[in-house]
């Protein structure tokens, strides 16, 4: 006997516990086979490139905070970059080394959430998720140290910071180094070989190289499909040539490798900061700007190498106090490119699986 | 002797009412209404273990505000839960959705009606109560089926689709992992069960509490197997269109599954009611509890399984190795026909671990990606 069946359409999202934010997937389904995704975006568009033209240069920093909200500190730098080579401001020796440590410190933070929600969306019911919550407090208190602020830091400046650092701060970093190596491997001594989630995560979701590439994908997701690409060894920015850490690879492309580069890569992040925290010079942390920033008419694109990927700000400038335009290379955005191959095949709770394992960010899709 | 003791042994207990008129009905009577407010007791209290628990393993506080130790969050709950509205969608078939929660929940219920709590303390000794328990355990799939096509919302649907593919498979090991306890003690009264276990059959059937204890978990959906409201999937699966009251009852359904769940295990496995100093009613709860804390443990530690590898566990694992323990336990009855030795428990347990160690290196679990 044959039954007649149809395929049938559910939708994920915009309000759903594992979407992330207001990510929408209109999911065509066979039963618990997905046919088909199709990703509908923008529920959370604020329209913060337009915003951009009606600010000053500096008063556009506090937007560029809302974009990928984990990690607000790396989109304040990659704009500042920006500004910084479109009007040839050079930022101090101390400042640079702050930069190196707090954007390492903010990709720690971001990995922390980025594994601890791929194990929630794996169905480990928040125990992971809040042991990783509970590390990236320690690294909120530093920042919020800082700048006062937990999540929306607005602390980084045209030319440096808008202050120097507490006295108790690199101290606290040297603890947090203490502290955290012995987390992580505890951490992953209990996950990594979890019969359940080798089950679930390996070989789930394979992205391949080639369509990695053809995607533009970048950072952990493409690391995982053996991408040897990250910008502070590519292209290096800021002070990056002048530490030694590694760029981890995998091979396989699977969720599976996407959360193990991730892993390694907090190693490395606090291996940078070890160096760098031991280097800083005195100084000054922020030079001579104005302030009115006004930079002289042209363009520039700065990228950094965000914890998600590659985050670039396109900024052209009509010598005005206001940029003509600016333009953010969104990387969750474009490393969502890909879902669509990565799903095909896989059943619905692979679907919430791979999502979490791209690990996005809602503010930086919709923008 | 403890109030409840005095009260329970001026009755006329046992399996058989009291001879005198209307005996009967007082028997029922009394069972009814000791069991039900039992349930719901054991219910709360696994509430506030489950809650309490989970947060020290998630290393966070859990409910502390209600009470003193947050003892008082499961009437919190409760008050709250009655005052909400009770949405129906427009589109919902309303008398399913009505009867769905009321269907789901009975069956638990009567579950208890065969449940030892110590010798011959029960509503009615049945010769065939785990046969009894294991029909009425599957009825509650149908109340669940029902709210999940009543509800006409896809989440519900789909979750109430995994439910009755995963215990019409789970009943099968379930059943068969329970005969090697038959077959040791020759009754299927479950107080005979009890008064048969001079030591735990956890130790005598070692692979059969396993195989019980894992389809169990997934027959009633606790996780590392609750994918018919697996959260971060389906939002709340079949209970999704579901609030008030009715969405408690399904709540309360859910853990009165797990208290019963653990009763039958400690029933079967761990020796029920008997134990020394403390009254058995009281041992008959306290490892209840016990085995109810292994489940929230599970929960907090093991990401979820996919349907299709639910499916081959149950199939690929769970069957043969069930198939593989009543063969071995006919065949040490056989040889022992006087009751099983000391020995026994050694041999039984090395087996369980060699064949655990052995299908787990074999079989793959799931099926991959399909093309499409």
């Amino acid at each position: 006997m044959t039954l007649k069946t149809e395929p049938f359409v559910l939708n994920f999202g915009p309000v759903h516990p594992s979407t992330h934010g207001v990510y929408r997937m209109r999911a065509t389904l066979d039963g618990e086979v997905i046919l088909d995704i199709e990703p509908v975006f923008g529920y959370l568009h604020r329209g913060i490139e337009k915003l951009a033209e009606e600010r000053t240069y500096t008063g556009f920093i506090p937007l560029t905070d809302r974009l990928d909200y984990i990690s607000s500190m790396s989109n304040n730098m990659a704009y500042c970059m920006a500004v910084e080579k479109l009007t040839g401001i050079t930022v101090p020796e101390r400042a640079e080394y702050l930069r190196v440590i707090i954007a390492e410190l903010q990709r720690l933070a971001n990995h922390c959430i980025a594994i601890g929600s791929f194990f929630n969306d794996a169905g480990a019911y928040f125990t992971p998720f809040l042991y990783m919550f509970r590390e990236r407090e320690k690294i909120l208190d530093l920042f919020d140290m800082l700048s006062g602020q937990r999540l929306t830091y607005n602390y980084m400046r045209i030319g440096g910071f808008t202050q120097d650092i507490p006295d108790e701060f690199l101290p606290a970093v040297r603890k947090l180094l203490d502290t955290l190596p012995k987390f992580l491997d505890e951490y992953e001594f209990f996950i990594k070989e979890n019969e359940v989630l080798l089950a679930r995560a390996k070989g789930v979701g394979v992205l391949s190289r080639e369509i990695a590439v053809n995607c533009g994908i970048s950072g952990p997701v493409a690391r995982a499909s053996g991408i040897d690409w990250d910008l502070r060894k590519a292209d290096p920015y800021s002070i990056y040539d002048r530490f030694e850490f590694d760029i981890p690879t995998c091979e396989n492309g699977d969720c599976y490798d996407r959360y193990r580069v991730r892993f390694m890569e907090m190693r490395q992040s606090l291996r940078i900061i070890e160096q760098a925290v031991k280097d800083i010079p005195a100084g000054p942390v922020r030079s001579d700007v104005p302030h009115l920033v006004r930079p002289p008419a042209g363009e520039a694109y700065a990228h950094i190498e965000s914890p998600k990927g590659e985050l670039g700000f396109y900024v052209v400038s009509d010598d005005s106090i206001a940029p003509y335009r600016c333009h953010v290379r969104p990387t969750s955005l474009i490393n969502l490119a890909a879902l669509r191959e990565m799903v095909r095949g896989w059943k619905v709770a692979d679907l919430i699986l791979i999502f979490g394992s791209i690990d996005i960010c809602l503010g930086e899709v919709d923008r | 002797m403890t109030i409840p003791d005095v009260y329970i042994a001026s009755l006329p207990m046992g399996a058989t009412p009291p001879d005198w008129p209307g005996g009967y009905w007082w028997h029922w009577l009394f069972f009814s209404v000791v069991l039900i407010a039992f349930l719901l007791v054991m219910v709360m209290a696994a509430i506030y273990i489950e809650r309490r628990g989970m947060g020290r393993m998630q290393s966070r506080l859990g409910p502390n505000r209600a009470g003193p130790f947050g003892l008082l969050q499961p009437v919190a709950d409760v008050i709250k839960v009655l005052l909400k509205e009770n949405i129906v969608p427009d589109n919902a078939d309303k008398i399913v959705h009505w009867l769905a929660p009321v269907i789901a929940f009975v069956p638990v219920a009567m579950i208890f009606a065969v449940v030892p709590f110590r010798d011959g303390a029960m509503l009615v000794d049945l010769d065939v109560g785990i046969l009894y328990v294991i029909a009425a355990s599957s009825i509650a799939t149908i109340g669940v089926f029902m709210a999940g096509w009543g509800s006409s919302n896809k989440y519900s649907l789909l979750g109430a689709m995994r439910n009755v593919a995963a215990v019409v498979s789970y009943e099968i090991p379930l059943a068969l992992s329970v005969i090697g306890t038959v077959l040791i003690t020759g009754t299927m009264s479950l107080n005979g069960i009890v008064l048969a276990q001079d030591i735990p059959y956890i130790l005598l059937q070692p692979l059969g509490f396993l195989i019980f204890f894992i389809a169990g978990c997934a027959e009633i959906n606790r996780s590392p197997f609750d994918l018919m409201e697996a959260d971060s999937e389906l939002v709340a699966g079949f209970h999704t269109e579901y609030s008030g009251m009715k969405f408690a009852l399904f709540y309360l359904v859910e853990y009165a599954e797990a208290i019963v769940i653990s009763a039958i295990i400690t029933t079967l496995f761990l020796s029920g009611w008997k134990g020394p100093w403390l009254p058995p009613w009281l041992w008959f709860i306290i490892k209840t509890l016990i085995v109810f804390f292994v489940m929230v443990w599970t929960r907090t530690t093991l990401p979820r399984v996919r349907i299709d590898q639910l499916m081959s566990l149950a199939w690929k694992f769970l069957f043969p190795l069930a198939l593989i323990n009543l063969f071995i336990t006919a065949i040490q009855v056989l040889v022992w026909p006087d009751g099983l030795p000391w020995v026994a428990i050694i041999i039984n347990i090395a087996i369980m671990v060699v064949l655990v160690v052995a299908w787990s290196k074999f079989f793959k679990l799931g099926w991959g990606r399909l093309e499409v």
